[in-house]
């Protein structure tokens, strides 16, 4: 075995040990000097995308990777924990790694103007980006449970970091409430596995589980929570508070742990649920109807969460936190494509004997372009809020109201702005139109309506940030922003880097899908193999 | 590698290739460019040419003729006034009425898989 081998072979734990590690280095590193600090804290982060790059190599080689922390004879009865990597794992941790990335980039010079606390400030975040990659990874759930816990712990600090402002503070306590009443449902709906099946393993669960009330009772508490924690409507209402108040380059960071929440809830739908809502065996011909009883509940909250984001977003007069309800709107078409996949199963009879059960083409079609969203959301918003950071860091306001002729001091931030405004908006040929077009296109074959709500939203989201361009961007230069200048070079770097990917997934989507949504996809389809990699493998 | 660069996208119902449509784009601009080319050039800067007609009135000060964020789509939000009105109570900032949201959705959802 040589040392390549090695490496990806202790890569899962690899990747949440390297930045736990530095989260707790970082105090002592930060006595040295903050140059120090800041390059220690990007040096690790780039460790860690190294070993994700390793491992993703090899899971899309070669299929899911498993890695046993104690005994790996499952007989023995001892305390064990998996990490269990899939295709999807490995997408979803390459979009965090992204993200932090970036804003690790972007805090070199937006924090600079903090007289205290960075220290902190990087340990939460190495903390943070711990937590979400360990929710990705983990193969057991009560495992997730305990990363979930660190998520809303970090995240809470972090949102209230700008301690002298009351409007932070009262958003991390929102935040920190609901997390917390949302991490004690999911401790009950784990215990509930637990109490039946004596296990907490994703995929031996998968293998076990009955479809018992019990077990819909879990369902329903594990998806309804991982569903606020993404955003979904009504339970969207902390986020734009979040959002509005952390500063910029710690709300991208969120925005991944967000998202971890939410493939959270795809991994229970379609792994741990897997068995009744992905088989096609005509021995569970009896779930087709409760698959799609799901898939329109899913339906029916992804249209309120696109509607309303979009809606509240058009008079909202601070910044971030009008992208904060763009943010929601986003979540809402992800949630929409899962959710036409689950409604578009059917049974195929001749006379009134079923002879098959078949999802339709479009619907795995419409889970590719809710992957695909997945990290073209995170992109575009992302973007979109390191603009934001970028105004308020050379003006020092967030209000709409107040602005006026940015573009004429702030040429790159304005092109930036621009990117981030296509392609949220999905205007071809930006990357959120292709992610958009999979699903506009699959749902109206599911419910031509639906597909075009969501296609006025997307409108109405163009409008939305007409709005901000006109009124920040353009207009009559103004007496206070006489001394306004472009933000310094690290911060147009982290914009440029986001750019820059924004345009290479919109110009060649296609290859985007064929290395890394489709086999996110494939992933979630079958999760058979997931099964068989656990049970036929340790 | 370099063909999944270029191939178009299938949709299932449809088809995209960005490549193509970009270039599309720029041979529309340079269309649009060299027939612009063909306008008239007797516009002068700097003159009353450039100047706002207002229905005679003079032009006030350029920076408090500019139309505020909240402003823009005044028509849009005043018609759908009731539809806000109901929105905003339900964005109302309070943590409990929040905790309540989440309970409601979690028993809708209860019920709603129950009868299933």
């Amino acid at each position: 075995m040589n040392l390549i081998d090695i490496l990806i072979q202790h890569s899962p734990p690899l990747i949440v040990a390297v930045p736990l590690f530095s989260a707790f280095l970082i105090p002592l590193v930060s006595r040295i000097n903050e140059k120090v600090r800041n390059a220690f804290a990007l040096v690790m982060m780039s460790i860690t995308g190294f070993f994700i790059a390793l491992l993703a190599s090899d899971v899309f080689a070669n299929g899911p990777r498993i890695y046993v922390f104690g005994a790996k004879d499952l007989a023995i009865p001892v305390v064990r924990i998996l990490f269990e990597v899939d295709s999807l794992s490995v997408f979803m941790a390459i979009v965090t790694f992204i993200l932090v990335f970036v804003s690790l980039v972007y805090s070199w010079s937006f924090m600079k103007k903090e007289n205290d606390g960075l220290d902190k400030y990087y340990t939460l975040i190495l903390l943070l980006v711990t937590s979400t990659l360990g929710m990705e990874l983990t193969g057991d759930i009560f495992n997730f449970f305990v990363f979930l816990e660190i998520s809303c712990i970090s995240s809470c600090a972090l949102i209230a970091f700008w301690v002298h402002k009351a409007e932070a503070l009262e958003a991390a306590f929102k935040y920190i409430v609901i997390s917390s009443i949302g991490a004690l449902f999911v401790l009950f709906a784990i215990g509930i596995f637990y109490a039946q099946y004596n296990a907490l393993n994703i995929a031996t669960l998968s293998n076990v589980l009955q479809f018992t009330f019990l077990d819909k009772i879990a369902l329903v508490l594990l998806v309804v929570v991982l569903g606020m924690k993404a955003g979904l409507v009504p339970m969207h209402m902390w986020l734009p508070d979040s959002y509005g108040q952390a500063p910029p380059s710690v709300t991208i960071v969120i925005i991944g742990a967000t998202q971890a929440s939410l493939y959270g809830a795809f991994r229970i739908i379609s792994t741990i649920y897997g068995n009744f809502f992905n088989s096609t065996d005509l021995s569970v011909v009896n779930f087709v109807l409760n698959t799609n009883a799901i898939g329109w509940v899913i339906i029916i909250l992804a249209i309120l969460t696109i509607l309303i984001g979009v809606v509240m977003a058009l008079i909202q007069t601070d910044f971030r936190r009008l992208i904060g309800f763009v943010a929601v709107a986003e979540i809402g078409y992800i949630f929409l494509g899962m959710g036409v996949r689950l409604a578009s199963k059917y049974v195929e009879s001749v006379g009134n004997v079923p002879t098959a059960i078949v999802f339709p083409a479009y619907g795995s079609i419409a889970l590719q372009g809710s992957i695909f969203h997945i990290i073209n959301d995170c992109l575009d918003i992302s973007l979109l809020f390191l603009v934001a950071g970028a105004i308020y860091y050379a003006t020092r306001e967030t209000s709409l109201d107040e602005m006026s002729g940015l573009a004429r001091k702030m040429k790159y931030t304005t092109v930036f702005f621009l990117i981030g405004l296509l392609a949220v908006s999905g205007v071809p040929p930006m990357n959120g139109f292709s992610s958009k077009l999979l699903i506009y296109e699959s749902t109206y074959q599911l419910n031509p309506i639906i597909s075009i709500i969501a296609i006025l939203a997307s409108i109405m989201l163009l409008a939305v940030f007409v709005k901000v361009f006109y009124s920040a961007f353009l207009g009559p230069k103004i007496s206070k922003f006489e001394n306004v200048e472009e933000v310094p070079k690290s911060m147009l770097i982290g914009m440029g880097v986001i750019a820059c990917i924004i345009i290479i997934f919109g110009l060649f989507p296609n290859m985007i899908i064929h290395y890394l949504v489709e086999p996110a996809a494939n992933a979630l389809i079958n999760n058979a193999q997931y099964i068989s990699t656990v049970l036929g493998g340790v | 590698m370099l063909e999944t660069l270029l191939e178009t996208l299938k949709t299932g119902s449809g088809f995209w290739n960005p490549v193509v449509w970009a270039v599309a784009i720029v041979i529309i601009f340079l269309l649009v460019y060299i027939l612009r080319g063909f306008g008239k050039k007797e516009y002068k800067k700097e003159t009353g040419q450039t100047q706002a007609f207002l229905s005679g009135n003079p032009e006030y000060e350029k920076e408090s003729m500019h139309v505020k964020g909240s402003n823009v789509y005044w028509g849009f939000t005043e018609t759908l006034k009731s539809v806000y009105a109901v929105l905003k109570r339900m964005h109302n900032g309070n943590a409990s009425d929040y905790v309540l949201w989440f309970l409601i959705i979690l028993a809708v959802v209860f019920i709603f898989v129950g009868l299933i």
